[in-house]
């Protein structure tokens, strides 16, 4: 059995040196004020400044607004999709951009949005006059959810196609229309991926940071921006992982909603 | 196993080329010798031509390396990794790596050119007696306009920019100082202020010009300047000149009732294995000649009395630029603030972004 | 009915796709535009490509993070095989903890994972670098190797490994002859995976990494926030022919091991 104690060695390093070790530094590292003296100052000035706690309510309110576009854009998607000859193919094109560096696309919209932009010629060309669209909610939450589509796509896709089409003939026999059947059998059918998709874009979108700065001008902070601004700006490593100790909670709660989901439609399946 | 093994192989190999590669790319930078002379600068701040002419008239060598900030050229020096012989900080990191016993002191009797330099620009608060450093170039924050969207008359100072005529159309500059510096400048406080109070007052002015702030940014303002995005934005006079150069409906002022003034300065890092050199390149510096023809490259206003003489008229009596004694007066520099009070001042500025929501 | 239903999702399906792509054929078309802005196109040019290629800094950094995504991909599939080999020998509770400890690097936001590494590094004095960033990225990539492997692992019947024991195999012949031939198409999906996971990254690599050390994504962001520079555009074209090369390949070998779209599915954590 010498085999087997070296093949786990490694790994069982890795899960101390980089999945243990940095968790609990975090935590440890939240009791900590900018001067270096142990403290509970961060915790108090989370809980008892109205910002931080407005802050932490904006951010889960826009991931919520951005998982909600999401949803309502990859449903339907997905659906679609699954009803397609070759739909293999067609799940494929959906997900070739999410191996385009994301700071490229983000980069494209910058172009795309600006004042000059494509965007704007076009709203010109066509008599609407030019708008201001970067640094508005509405290009941040537009950008935020492009990204994402394909993880939302995904696992409702799979779920999707699980879905055994005898039931579905079943259905049809015992006289639903295509709506009721929609309703009754394929919605509930397809929960799974749904939870597995919500829990998927959820998490990501309240850690955003780069789109907030470069698409939101730095008016939409998140959590993932303070912790960021509080790593590489400010240095105040305490207060950055007190919310990021905020964020791990905020991580524990939705994948305890979306729970059942990750045994079914999901990731690890 | 034996595909497996290959495989692995030609990764590392690849590995190994890509490394190559990248060495026979950056091989340029001459390696031992006592002829040698690392320059750390930022990045685009020096005329090339000057450093041939150096290398020329001296047989010296150089290595140009740049940087992006201060921050991140201080965790180079702390680390000690590349010992630089020149290094290009400004005032307030000047004044922070003297504290830090970074610096080695400059030897006045060698330094041949320094009398070129503007009194004015010597004997600052951060370095007495420039003990430590010699002035490169200085700037100014200040207000920068499109003239198609504002008329000059509207922002000529620090409070008109909480004209709620501005609404959505006024850029910041993502720094906690400077933004902190333009508001308390407004009510008259010192750049420098320590008083939790009046920062906090600071603040609570500084949330009344959320309906006019459209942006915070960095770089990105000289882009969207250009671009005509916002009608009026906050920045640097160095910034300022790029982005006029683009676009000319934009004009930079400096407000009368005074703002921040910067410098960039030549130190000489303790751990400097070539203080020969790094002398002879202060002075190469100081020559009016190079000093003028690195500030026309540069684009920045230069310390050199004699340089500036050398200088076309239309830029030196450009006031945006070089301003009149009146503000002069009223300009400042920042101090090193203590780690605490710049936590204030950081946890504040981040206060007043999540506000700006 | 039937056609007109047809013909409604099709649209829908068309304005999504347009959506999807639009902004990376727009990178495209610009970066063949012999103009300096992304506003007007100005006819056909090479001359981003020439720039980019004369672009001793960019190609440098293209280079650093093709080494960083082989070398950490590499040492993250020789360390999650061997975790998920371990990992089919425990039972029970010691599985699933294992199992949940080997997700929590899947679900963590990027920022965590950032910042906690970054706190790691500092408190070992680990140089902010090379080193530093190439460590986080076998790190993030490890459990997608694991979650790659593991499938294949259980897909093996133990009867087969008795088999070559019975034949007189010893444990390595019959670990390198039986076991590693049945699992190298997970290894291969692993390996691919954990490729575009660190070719991807921003998020992590930009809070560890330091030194005038960059990675594409790093130095793309703070080009992009100096402005539109069409080189990056070139780049982006060549990016994505990578991609689609790389997509392309990756295809085949999953199709050859079989139910690809699971494997697909994995890459779900990796927004920001």
């Amino acid at each position: 059995m010498r085999n087997k104690t070296l093949f786990i060695i490694p790994y069982a390093l890795w899960i101390i040196l980089f999945v243990v070790a940095p968790l609990v530094l975090i935590f440890y590292q939240s009791f900590f004020d900018i001067s270096g003296h142990l403290t509970l100052s961060n915790y108090a000035n989370y809980l008892t400044s109205s910002v931080y706690l407005k802050m932490t309510l904006n951010s889960v309110w826009y991931a919520f607004l951005i998982t909600l576009v999401t949803l309502v854009i990859s449903y339907p998607t997905a659906y679609v999709l699954n009803h397609l000859p070759n739909k293999q193919f067609w799940l494929l094109l959906v997900i070739l951009p999410t191996w385009i560096n994301l700071l490229l696309k983000t980069y494209a919209f910058i172009g795309l949005f600006s004042r000059t932009g494509s965007i704007n010629q076009f709203l010109r060309f066509v008599g609407f006059g030019s708008h201001q669209l970067l640094f508005t909610d509405a290009s941040f939450m537009f950008v935020a959810a492009y990204i994402e589509i394909p993880f939302m796509v995904l696992p409702i896709f799979n779920s999707l196609a699980e879905i055994s089409p005898s039931l579905i003939n079943a259905s049809k026999d015992l006289g639903a229309n295509q709506w009721q059947t929609f309703t009754k059998v394929v919605l509930p059918l397809s929960m799974p991926g749904v939870k597995a998709g919500i829990q998927a874009v959820f998490i990501p979108s309240l850690s955003l940071f780069m789109i907030t700065r470069l698409i939101g001008g730095n008016r939409v902070i998140t959590l993932g921006t303070a912790i960021e601004e509080h790593f590489l700006t400010t240095q105040n490593w305490g207060m950055g992982s007190t919310i990021g100790v905020i964020l791990i909670i905020a991580m524990f709660i939705v994948m305890f909603i979306t729970g059942e989901a990750k045994q079914k439609g999901g990731r690890t399946r | 196993m034996k595909k497996l093994l290959t495989v692995v192989i030609s990764i590392l190999a690849l590995c190994a080329a890509l490394a190559m590669g990248n060495a026979a790319l950056n091989q340029h930078h001459g390696q031992g010798s006592g002829r040698l002379l690392t320059i750390y600068n930022w990045g685009d701040y020096i005329d090339p031509a000057l450093i041939n002419k150096f290398e020329k008239q001296t047989g010296y060598k150089v290595d140009y390396e740049t940087f992006d900030s201060n921050e991140s050229m201080l965790t180079k020096i702390r680390q000690g990794g590349t010992n630089y012989d020149l290094v290009v900080p400004s005032e307030y990191t000047v004044q922070r790596m003297k504290r830090e016993h970074l610096l080695a002191p400059l030897d006045h009797r060698r330094l041949t050119n320094l009398h070129y330099i503007d009194p004015q620009f010597l004997n600052r608060s951060f370095d007495r007696g420039n003990r430590y450093s010699v002035p490169y170039f200085w700037g100014t924050l200040g207000i920068i306009y499109n003239d198609q969207k504002v008329s000059a008359g509207d922002v000529q100072h620090w409070s008109q920019l909480w004209n709620p005529r501005l609404r959505n159309n006024l850029m910041l500059i993502d720094s906690a100082r400077d933004v902190f510096a333009m508001t308390l400048i407004a009510q008259g406080h010192s750049v420098n202020t320590t008083d939790y109070q009046t920062l906090k007052k600071a603040q609570d002015h500084l949330k009344t010009l959320t309906p006019n702030v459209k942006a915070i940014v960095a770089d990105e303002m000289k882009m969207y300047m250009e671009q005509d995005e916002a009608a009026v934005g906050v920045t640097y006079s160095g910034d300022a000149r790029e982005m006029m150069s683009v676009n000319h409906h934009l004009h930079y002022v400096v407000p009368s009732e005074g703002s921040n003034i910067w410098f960039d300065n030549m130190v000489i890092p303790r751990t400097a294995k070539n203080k020969e050199a790094a002398y002879a390149f202060i002075n190469f510096m100081l020559e009016p000649q190079n000093a003028a023809q690195n500030a026309r490259y540069v684009g920045y206003a230069t310390p050199n009395r004699a340089a500036k003489k050398l200088l076309p008229k239309k830029v030196t009596s450009n006031q945006a630029f070089y301003p009149p004694a009146r503000t002069m007066k009223h300009l400042q520099t920042y101090r090193d603030l203590p780690l605490k009070t710049l936590g204030v001042y950081n946890d504040l500025f981040l206060e007043f972004k999540m506000f700006a929501k | 009915m039937k056609k007109r239903h047809l013909t409604w999702s099709g649209l829908y399906l068309a304005v999504v796709f347009v959506i999807l792509y639009a902004p990376i054929v727009y990178l495209v078309v610009f970066s063949f535009s012999a103009g300096t802005t992304m506003e007007n196109y100005h006819g056909f040019s090479l001359r981003h490509y020439a720039d980019l290629m004369s672009d001793t800094r960019m190609i440098t950094i293209v280079f650093n993070t093709i080494i960083i995504a082989l070398l950490a991909s590499l040492v993250a599939t020789i360390i999650g095989t061997l975790g998920a080999l371990a990992i089919k020998d425990t039972r029970g509770k010691v599985k699933n903890s294992l199992l949940s400890l080997n997700n929590v690097l899947m679900v963590s936001p990027d920022v965590i994972i950032g910042a906690s590494f970054l706190i790691f590094f500092t408190m070992l004095g680990v140089r902010l670098g090379f080193i530093s960033v190439l460590l986080s990225h076998i790190a993030f990539c490890i459990p997608i190797v694991v979650l790659m492997v593991l499938p294949k692992i259980n897909e093996l019947s133990p009867t087969l490994v008795d088999a070559a024991y019975d034949l007189g195999a010893t444990r390595w012949q019959a670990f390198s002859q039986v076991v590693l031939p049945a699992i190298t198409p997970g290894i291969w999906a692993g390996y691919f995976m954990a490729l575009t996971y660190s070719l991807d990254d921003f998020a992590v690599t930009f809070f560890v990494t330091g030194n005038g050390f960059s990675t594409l994504s790093v130095e793309i962001y703070s080009r992009a926030r100096q402005g539109i520079n069409l080189e990056i555009n070139a780049l982006s074209a060549l990016m994505f022919l990578v991609s689609l090369l790389l997509v392309l390949g990756y295809y085949i070998i999953s199709k050859h091991g079989g139910r690809h779209h699971r494997v697909v599915a994995v890459k779900e954590g990796d927004v920001q």
